[in-house]
């Protein structure tokens, strides 16, 4: 199963890399990762979708905590959250077909973003589903590159997932 | 400024190697009252820092220059890493702004030590230096112990900035639990009084935690026999009618057999290594667990748990020990007696040759030592051999590289542990290949003319991995016979220190008693034969109750 870890982190140099070098070490597989600022100075978000059994997330979990610059761990997956993560797609256009393209992009509420004359950059924001949903429509118009942030999220309600 | 801080931890000794990142350090060292014991490879200077911290419980320090002086560090931390030994290393790394430019002896050592150190800092500017230098006495001493790395660079030595030093630093991320939850403990205590067949399973975390006392209680009290690993060697005294021995691969039988008829195996400061559980599956198939640990990433890592417990193995202890009354084991008792009177430790093979027993030999340093002695082993056979017949009988009192299985971690050890307890009587048990790993050391216990005891039971192989190609790859001894090891009686001697040999059990006695009439470094070569196994022995990844008991009882 897909679990979203919240990692926050003191930002200090090497930090990120104790992390990721953590998940490499130990076998366990990093499927995306972003990372930015919180609203308190000097502490990063980080927000890694790792894939594992329960027991393996649990010490995966342990293990990042061990790490003297993580201030907290906590698993998104195990709770109503908000996900969400960012695509730009570069796909391939032409005058023919630039509107049937343009039609996708709107039933997925993306954005087209760049137009040139033989390509066009689409952004679309949303569920992992849903990328992968916009991703296949455009595929026969030919994908020339895809950028995408990695998963972001936030636990829905009041609550937060702020330091101690 | 990095020597008034060392002052104010209450560091004594220094162990390490000099070199040109390094030189402002030593420059002020050099009119300085801390002591600095200087080493001949900074592979030693780690062990030699790791024995006196596993001696006095004290993180030891390292001073080692930049590049090569720092990488040479690798294995000794990796080693301290493992055992969770307290150390400070302190770096000199490539002036500032070389930094990133592979200047001359530039090596990325807090990238390469990342995952062998409990943490590690690359200093950036001279203002931050004291508060790091408290931090790292802070987390190398406390929680789950273990290595911390202070890389500097070489100009910020001699740059000047106001000494505000705090020990009682505070660090966000870090705040190790030690005292035990009650739910958890109020559990425990029901199911040890349930229990008919339950056992202590003890290991490193127990000397760590100077838990030794109120184990003895509560093992005494509750009437529960006791099992320790490696690394809990002294934690219970070896000569108690409570202790069953060490478990695992090479341990006596008897452990293994109740490991696997318990129904409740009490873990204190254990982490369940494959060296001790044998194949997972089969492993106290019969038995609930209770897990005491500091480190809550141990519990359920290997085996699950029914119980766990975090926080420091003494509390919890002392928590379970009032609540504790004497338990209904008698019959369980009676099992194990009659394991032990069928599975005595075998003494070595008999009959067919008439040379020296390494198991004898190391029965003798046992017998002439006094109960204080601190022996530091090497790794293979004879540390084995060590763990299974020198009585160890308190806590601090046997060094050796159980996570790490370092070959040269021994002898460096045992001069760390010389200088941490100038009391005791001090004995490195090693092997004729893991002795010339840090033979270089002679140099320095004879220019200090440090008073310890080398036996060097000399087999003419590297035998524990000559053990596995007999057993395992029908006897095709591939580079594991020593040819053309040196005389090491003139080894020794060309150094300076005293030597003796012995090839039959009387020279061997007499030879013991000699070397420990003699102030300064003796060393005894032990001529043993070249033939003699480990066991009992599990095979990697078996039960353990499936156990090769070969030799004769
Ligand atoms: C640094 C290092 N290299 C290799 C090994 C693998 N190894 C484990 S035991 C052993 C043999 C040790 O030989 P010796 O010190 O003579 O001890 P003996 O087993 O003969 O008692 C070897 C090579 C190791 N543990 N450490």
């Amino acid at each position: 199963m897909k679990h979203v870890l919240a990692i926050l982190v003191e930002n200090k140099a090497g930090a990120l890399t104790r992390i990721s070098g953590l998940f490499s070490r130990r076998g366990f597989n990093i499927e995306n990762i972003a990372v930015g600022e919180t609203v308190t100075p000097g502490v990063a978000r980080m927000t890694i979708t790792v894939e594992g059994s329960d027991p393996v997330i649990e010490q995966v979990m342990k293990q990042l905590h061990k790490l003297i610059n993580v201030l907290k761990v906590s698993n998104l997956s195990k709770e109503p959250s908000v996900m969400r993560e960012l695509m730009l797609i570069k796909v391939r256009s032409e005058t023919g077909s630039r509107s049937d393209i343009q039609q996708i992009v709107e039933t997925f509420r993306g954005k087209v973003v760049d137009v040139s004359p033989d390509s066009m950059i689409i952004e679309v924001t949303g569920t992992e589903d849903k990328l992968e949903a916009i991703k296949m429509m455009l595929e026969h118009f030919g994908i020339k590159e895809i950028v995408r942030t990695g998963k972001v999220a936030l636990l829905r309600g009041a609550k937060t997932t702020r330091e101690a | 400024m990095i020597l008034k801080a060392l002052e104010i931890e209450g560091v004594d000794q220094i162990f390490g190697f000099p070199g040109g990142a390094v030189l402002p350090l030593y420059n002020q060292l050099y009119d300085s009252p801390l002591k600095h014991l200087l080493v001949r490879h900074e592979q030693a200077a780690v062990h030699a820092a790791d024995g006196y911290a596993r001696v006095t419980g004290k993180p030891g320090v390292v001073f080692a220059t930049s590049g090569p002086g720092a990488t040479n560090l690798v294995t000794g931390i990796a080693n301290a890493y493992m055992d969770s030994v307290p150390l400070v290393l302190i770096t000199g790394q490539v002036a500032s702004p070389f930094i990133g430019t592979d200047a001359f002896q530039e090596a990325d050592i807090t990238g390469i030590t990342l995952p062998i150190t409990k943490h590690n800092y690359l200093v950036k500017n001279v203002e931050e230096l004291p508060s790091i230098l408290s931090e790292a006495f802070f987390i190398a001493s406390t929680g789950r112990r273990g290595p911390v790395l202070i890389d500097i660079p070489k100009d910020l030595f001699d740059h000047e900035a106001p000494f505000n030093y705090d020990q009682k630093c505070h660090i966000a991320g870090y705040n190790p639990t030690y005292s035990g939850h009650a739910g958890q403990i109020n559990r425990a205590v029901k199911a040890i009084r349930d229990a008919r067949r339950p056992v202590i399973f003890g290991g490193g975390g127990l000397i760590r935690a100077g838990a030794d006392q109120v184990l003895r209680e509560l093992a005494e009290t509750a009437r529960i026999p006791v099992i320790l690993s490696l690394m809990g060697l002294g934690a219970f005294p070896g000569d108690n009618s409570l202790f069953l021995g060490m478990p695992g691969m090479h341990g006596s039988v008897t452990a293994n057999y109740a490991l696997t008829e318990t129904d409740l195996i009490i873990a204190a400061g254990v982490r369940f290594d494959d060296r001790v559980t044998g194949k997972l599956e089969n492993f106290a198939e019969k038995a609930k667990i209770i897990h005491i640990d500091i480190d809550p990433a141990e519990i359920g890592k290997n085996v699950i748990i029914d119980i766990p417990i975090v926080g420091d193995v003494r509390l919890v202890l002392e928590d379970l020990l009032c609540k504790l009354k004497p338990g209904n084991t008698e019959k369980w008792f009676k099992q194990i007696e009659s394991w032990q009177e069928k599975y005595p430790m075998p003494a070595g093979s008999k009959g067919a040759s008439s040379s020296l027993l390494p198991q004898f030999v190391i029965r003798e340093l046992s017998r002439l030592s006094e109960p204080d002695t601190i022996v530091a082993t090497d790794v293979g056979q004879h540390q084995m051999w060590t763990a299974q017949h020198f009585i160890i009988r308190a806590p601090k009192r046997f060094l050796t590289s159980g996570g790490l299985g370092t070959m040269g971690y021994g002898f460096p050890a045992a001069i760390g542990a010389r200088l941490a307890a100038p009391e005791q009587r001090v004995l490195c048990i090693t092997g004729d290949g893991s002795f010339q790993m840090n033979i270089q050391e002679l140099a320095t216990v004879v220019n200090n003319n440090l008073d310890l005891t080398i036996a060097l039971i000399n087999n003419g192989s590297l035998g524990m991995v000559r053990q596995w190609q007999e057993f395992f790859y029908e006897k095709r001894y591939s580079h594991t016979l020593l040819v053309g090891s040196p005389d090491f009686i003139k080894v020794a001697e060309a150094y300076g220190a005293r030597a003796l040999r012995a090839s039959t059990e009387v020279e061997a006695t007499q030879a013991i008693e000699e070397a420990f009439r003699i102030k300064g470094p003796v060393l005894i070569d032990f001529v043993v034969n070249p033939e003699e196994n480990v066991y009992p022995m599990v095979a990697p990844n078996h039960p353990i109750n499936q156990i090769i008991t070969g030799g004769d009882f």
